[in-house]
């Protein structure tokens, strides 16, 4: 094993499958990230010593937590571990000053308050230390949840999708606290979401779990940009997934060419496919320029395609626009354009519409079994 | 009013709760957490004095605990004491059949505390013991007292396994119950009539009480 922070390995049939091999840094923060049932939960409750799977070794700061070669188990309460619940877990009988000295065993008794003030000024929850859980909002709550888990000077801080359970406002303001936070911590963080947004706000990488398993580990945007399989894309949201046959490796001009659907198509030179296999191939909205009507460029030289707008959405700033590329293949590509530039270019639905795929941006993975090609 | 039968009542029923309270903690806590075969075979068990005659209770209890066999006959034997008709076989089948009085409500007070409370509580730092003392038993205590309430009016109003049991001996097994079927046997109306009346209005100062706590535990904690 490496000197990481913590070192994470969980082997498991049943009941819950498991095949988890994971590594964080001090001051890094991790994010699993995955669907639900993925098993995402139940990793975080193994490192905290709630859960004890079938094959398990775990060691923390050259401390092991767990392993089950040795038949060696440290019970949670003897695991220097902050954990932040999903619904935050304050205990509901106590103020929010009991809550955070409860964690706070290490200090003498004479300092536990001011050391719990100090905690609730970092978590910018100056008085309210005499008020109980229930008369907090859900973000002071969660607040509490986070200064309760620190309390411990964790070697490791869990945080179960401690966004969940607030609204959209009040979220963006914790990640922004999360973010101010983590600069001061220099523990490793291991981070649960199934939102993938979030993952890439706040995470400096991620493990994409899917049924147990740990798919792909990395950066947020090189996962996205760069899967493995078409599992991983699809776990990451790609939309334009599909299906392509390798016809020629150039390596002089680095360009790889595909057979896809009776075009041809130039992607980044990718050498590790062999001639004639067939792949699976994405590529993320961001890579693909739309032509302007009125000013050809030479950008739109590249994999150049014809469509028609069949569905438009305006999101956030920008036009969500899906293209149908062949109507009897049904095949579709989704497209993002600011929305300043799809109105200057009058997009709408029935629109007929010109679009470039940046080889580039054109990724290719093992093939498997599409269930559709948008 | 016979004072000597309602004193022996509240001593019994006192005894009772002493041995009901870690019983009821201990098992309440162990029903209510973990998941094992042949629970329900326990819980019905355990729940069997509630719905049995008393007197079939009362009877089985009897046999075992009779000097000529079994556990009497290895109590006779090792110790030269019998547990029939007698206050100690009292207090034993006392606490047998107010076990599904004491447990039922505190399996479900600690069934009720969120498994995640208690794991928050280990991540704190907290041992088993600290968990309980510190977290789940002030979040199950209105079960707990309830439960205790309950085994207490309902120790001090049994009737049919004091008799079968304990016999009708003055002063060593006669309860406030059984001094009530005694004075109407004896057509003293007006003493059945006024213990009667101190039963009623204790069993109803009870159930107000535990309606009492049941609602104050629905309120959020402010």
């Amino acid at each position: 094993m490496s000197d990481s922070a913590i070192n994470v390995s969980l082997q498991q049939r049943h009941p819950i499958p498991l095949s988890v091999q994971l590594e964080c840094q001090h001051g890094e923060l991790l994010a699993l990230v995955g669907p639900s049932g993925s098993g995402k939960t139940t990793i975080l409750r193994a490192i905290a010593g709630l859960y004890q799977p079938t094959k398990s070794n775990i060691v923390c700061q050259s401390e092991v937590w767990q392993n089950s070669t040795q038949s060696l188990f440290l019970p949670t309460h003897r695991r220097k571990v902050g954990l932040v619940f999903q619904n935050y877990a304050l205990f509901p009988h106590m103020t929010v000053l009991d809550n955070i000295q409860q964690a706070l065993t290490d200090w003498p008794k004479q300092q536990q308050k001011t050391q719990a003030l100090v905690l609730l000024e970092k978590v910018h929850l100056q008085g309210l230390e005499q008020r109980y859980p229930k008369m907090l909002s859900g973000g002071q709550q969660q607040r509490v949840a986070v200064a309760r888990a620190l309390a411990r000077k964790p070697k490791v801080l869990l945080l179960d999708e401690p966004f969940s359970a607030v609204d959209q406002v009040t979220r963006r303001k914790l990640y922004r606290e999360l973010l101010a936070l983590r600069k001061k911590l220099a523990m490793p963080m291991i981070l649960v979401t199934h939102d993938l947004e979030e993952s890439t706000l706040l995470a400096d990488r991620i493990a994409l779990l899917h049924k147990g398993e740990v798919l792909q580990t990395g950066t947020p945007d090189f996962v996205s940009a760069h899967p493995k399989t078409a599992t991983v894309a699809r776990l990451m949201d790609q939309q334009n997934l599909f299906t392509a046959q390798v016809i020629e490796h150039n390596e002089q001009n680095k360009k790889t060419l595909l057979h896809w659907h009776g075009l041809v198509l130039e992607a980044i030179y990718q050498p590790r496919f062999l001639i004639e296999q067939k792949v699976c191939w994405m590529i993320q909205p961001a890579n693909i320029l739309l032509h302007r009507r009125d000013r050809p460029s030479n950008g739109d030289k590249e994999n150049p395609l014809q469509g028609q707008i069949i569905e438009y959405l305006e999101i956030n700033g920008l036009a969500n626009i899906l293209v149908q590329i062949d109507k009897e293949l049904n095949i579709n590509i989704t497209i993002n354009v600011p929305l300043h530039v799809a109105k200057r270019n009058r997009l709408g639905v029935n629109e007929n519409i010109g679009i470039s795929l940046l080889s580039e941006g054109i990724h290719l993975m093992p093939y498997q079994a599409l269930r559709r090609e948008n | 009013m016979d004072w000597q039968a309602l004193t022996l009542s509240v001593k019994l029923s006192l005894v009772t709760l002493l041995f009901l309270l870690p019983i009821g903690i201990i098992f309440g806590r162990w029903l209510a957490y973990r998941q094992f075969f042949g629970k329900s075979l326990v819980q019905t068990l355990l729940t069997l004095p509630l719905i049995l005659p008393p007197t079939v209770l009362g009877y089985y209890l009897l046999v075992v605990f009779s000097p000529n066999q079994g556990l009497g006959l290895w109590l006779s034997n090792t110790f030269g004491t019998t547990l029939v008709f007698n206050f100690e076989g009292l207090v034993l089948a006392s606490v047998i059949f107010n076990l599904p009085f004491a447990i039922q409500p505190m399996q479900r007070a600690f069934a009720a505390i969120p498994r995640e409370i208690r794991e928050a509580a280990a991540c704190c730092g907290m041992s088993p013991g600290q968990v309980l003392w510190k977290i789940e038993l002030p979040l199950a205590w209105h079960g707990i007292v309830s439960a205790m309430v309950m085994s207490f009016a309902h120790t001090l109003g049994e009737f049919g396994i004091v008799l079968m049991v304990g016999g009708n001996i003055p002063a060593e097994t006669q309860t406030i119950a059984i001094s009530i079927y005694d004075r109407v046997q004896a057509f003293d109306d007006h003493s059945a009539a006024v213990m009667s009346f101190s039963l009623l209005l204790f069993s109803m100062m009870t159930i107000s009480f535990t309606y009492w706590l049941s609602e104050r535990s629905e309120k959020p904690h402010v």
